[in-house]
């Protein structure tokens, strides 16, 4: 397979886990003979009869659903058609599927799956990033992954593992990101990757952010300045030996994420690196976040709201010529 | 749609059923009354709640369940919870937070359970656990298991959370083998029915989701046998979800700190008010199917194996913090990155 998208990607990993695990199965609005609003599960109700159910419009009871299966011994995965939408189900995944195995031993292996994230003209309730609110309570896994690769490995692995998974897919990767073809071997769940490396600043960043990064590393290396992005992958475990590495290597850290800011997944790894890698440090770390106000609707505002490529070199020049 | 469930027939068994059920009653009162009596001792943390005046309703449902079935018991469950199946000896480790407990201090109280026995441990969120029933229900037909059921159990307040509705539509969609026994004990709290739904009945609310409606008495255990077994026996035979609206008075406070004084005397005096133990003694004594020497030898059994098992749990070790393996999640291999 060639020019396989995130979206492809996300499809074939759902594909995988039906077709090697009888006790997968996948449960969402619209995700049967539809296919999903945005098709990441198109033709998979035909390919497994019976096994890819529409759900109600209830985000509720679908995660209630899924971890009473999981108790079961299945392994259900639960698309929410947005991330906006996965506060109607809150409840179940911090309080019922998050304390399971806390409080009885009992593993609760459900995959929750949040299309999220911002895309021009999604506007304040189809745009939201989430991952730091779910990361903040103890029993969750929150995976971000920001390549066509990691979303197929981390999906498939998000699977496999005995824990409730938040998947954080970003819809604005969905059809932009390709890859070539599909791993057959990838770095595991709790691992950072150095997206590019670099001398003078570390990033640190996640899923769509990383891809803004990246863009930014190659307009500041025109003036020389060679940045180390560090993709975490997952939010939660966070791999904090990877991002204190990278800042002994580089001396200044810059985090961002297009979530909002307060308390959020940059505030913590500025808060590990502080506490842990104080002396590490050549200039007092930064983060740029998205800001802090619901997500606009229109372009022109929306392109303001997040964190861009422009933005991060210009906060990164900031820091640089410190 | 309205459906009554179909009758038990009547015959020798009945006495069998009622004796069997009175039992557990008694049971449930005797254990909970104990919990009253630690807790006005300083001897529990945190809260205790009881199931005065329920458990007629509670223990029909726990006989009506087998072993295999799947059971969300609440608050007011410990009768139904120890005809299900569950030991005076996992109420009482729970209640005290000992660690040898099914919830080994970790959870307490009445949110104590044994999930892979199909027996649930309540989150305090309530219409939570009736979705989670669910799950387990839409498992099983993945997995070709038939002849099980699920039941779940909730107050008259928790017909108001949009999870309630949600898995009521969801069992309702999927057809599944659900039985969700609505206590209506007058309050939620401190809240009057009037202050929590407008419809005439409760029981009303069945015709919104397409299924079965069932009322009971449920100061009546005769009527409780018949209509909850009937239920129970109607959702097993592919009857689909089946609702039971059961009319009682909370007979104590929401718990042991409320004292209730909010409940209004016409109320205690009406029918509604009845004490279900006493009623169902009455019938016993006045059927002649046991004497009243009976009775009383089963209570002093029942009070001598409950004070037995607090002074086993008593000398045993509570949770130790510094050996408390502080993981909140089952994959081992994850867990160094995850803590924060």
């Amino acid at each position: 397979m060639s020019n396989i998208t995130y979206l492809e990607a996300i499809r074939e990993a759902q594909a995988h886990a039906l077709r090697d695990d009888p006790r997968v199965f996948i449960y969402g609005q619209d995700v049967g003979a539809f296919g999903g609003a945005f098709k990441a599960t198109k033709n998979l109700a035909k390919e497994f009869p019976g096994r890819v159910m529409d759900s109600p419009i209830s985000e509720d009871a679908m995660v209630g659903m899924a971890v009473g299966a999981a108790i079961e011994g299945m392994r259900p995965i639960i698309e929410m058609q947005f991330a906006d939408f996965s506060t109607v189900g809150f409840n179940q995944i911090v309080n019922q599927a998050a304390t399971l195995f806390w409080r009885t031993n009992v593993s609760c292996p459900i995959t929750v799956r949040l299309p999220f994230g911002g895309t021009s003209g999604g506007g304040p309730f189809h745009s939201q990033c989430l991952e730091a609110i779910y990361a903040h309570y103890p029993g969750l896994i929150v995976l971000t992954p920001a390549t066509v690769e990691d979303a197929y490995s981390m999906l498939l692995e998000a699977v496999a593992i005995d824990d409730p998974v938040v998947f954080c897919e970003h819809k604005f990767l969905y059809y932009h990101l390709k890859a070539d073809k599909l791993p057959s071997e990838a770095l595991p769940i709790g691992k950072a990757r150095i997206a590019r490396e670099g001398r003078d600043l570390t990033i640190v960043t996640y899923s769509a952010m990383v891809h803004e990064a990246l863009a930014a590393a190659v307009e500041l290396s025109a003036d020389g300045w060679e940045v180390e992005i560090v993709d975490l992958r997952s939010i939660k475990p966070l791999d904090t030996d990877t991002v204190m590495a990278s800042v002994a290597r580089t001396g200044k850290l810059l985090c961002v994420g297009e979530a909002w800011p307060w308390g959020g997944v940059t505030a913590e790894i500025i808060a590990r690196v502080s506490c842990e890698g104080y002396g590490l440090l050549d200039a007092a770390p930064q983060r740029l976040n998205a800001k802090d106000t619901p997500v606009p609707y229109h372009p022109n505002l929306w392109a303001a709201h997040r964190p861009t490529a422009r933005s991060i070199a210009a906060a990164a020049r900031n820091l640089l010529n410190q | 749609m309205f459906q009554t469930a179909p009758e038990i027939s009547l015959g020798e068994a009945v006495s069998d059923s009622h004796l069997a059920a009175y039992r557990f009653m008694l049971r449930a009162r005797l254990l909970d009354d104990k919990f009253a009596a630690l807790y006005r001792a300083g001897k529990i943390h945190g809260g205790v709640f009881l199931g005065r005046g329920q458990e007629a309703l509670s223990a029909s449902l726990g006989l009506a369940l087998n072993k295999t079935d799947v059971f969300a018991p609440l608050i007011r469950d410990a009768a139904g919870r120890l005809a299900f199946g569950e030991s005076i000896l996992d109420a009482v480790r729970t209640y005290m937070g000992s660690s040898l407990g099914p919830m080994r201090g970790r959870d307490g109280n009445v949110h104590r359970g044994r999930p892979k026995d199909g027996y649930l441990p309540m989150i305090s969120h309530l219409g939570a656990m009736i979705s989670v029933v669910n799950g387990i229900l839409i498992a099983r037909r993945f997995k070709k298991i038939t002849g099980t059921v699920g039941a779940a159990c909730l107050g008259d307040g928790a017909t108001s959370t949009g999870a309630f509705h949600e898995a009521m539509n969801q069992a309702a969609v999927e057809k599944l083998p659900l039985v969700m026994v609505v206590a209506d004990n007058q309050y939620a709290y401190s809240t009057p029915t009037a202050s929590q739904f407008a419809c005439a009945d409760l029981a009303d609310k069945g015709i919104g989701y397409g299924i079965a409606t069932h009322s009971v008495d449920a100061t009546d255990l005769t009527a409780c046998l018949k209509i909850v077994g009937g239920a129970v026996t109607q959702a097993r035979n592919g009857g689909g979800p089946q609702l039971i609206i059961a009319k009682l008075l909370r007979l104590c406070g929401h718990g042991e700190h409320d004292d209730a004084h909010y409940i209004v005397p016409e109320l205690k005096n009406s029918t509604l008010g009845r004490d279900c133990l006493k009623v169902a003694e009455e019938t016993i004594l006045r059927q002649n199917w046991v004497d009243a020497a009976q009775l009383a030898v089963w209570r002093s059994n029942i009070i001598q194996e409950i004070e037995e098992a607090v002074a086993q749990v008593q000398r045993e070790p509570a949770p130790d913090p510094f050996t408390e393996e502080w993981r909140a999640i089952a994959s081992e291999h994850l867990s160094e990155t995850h803590n924060a």
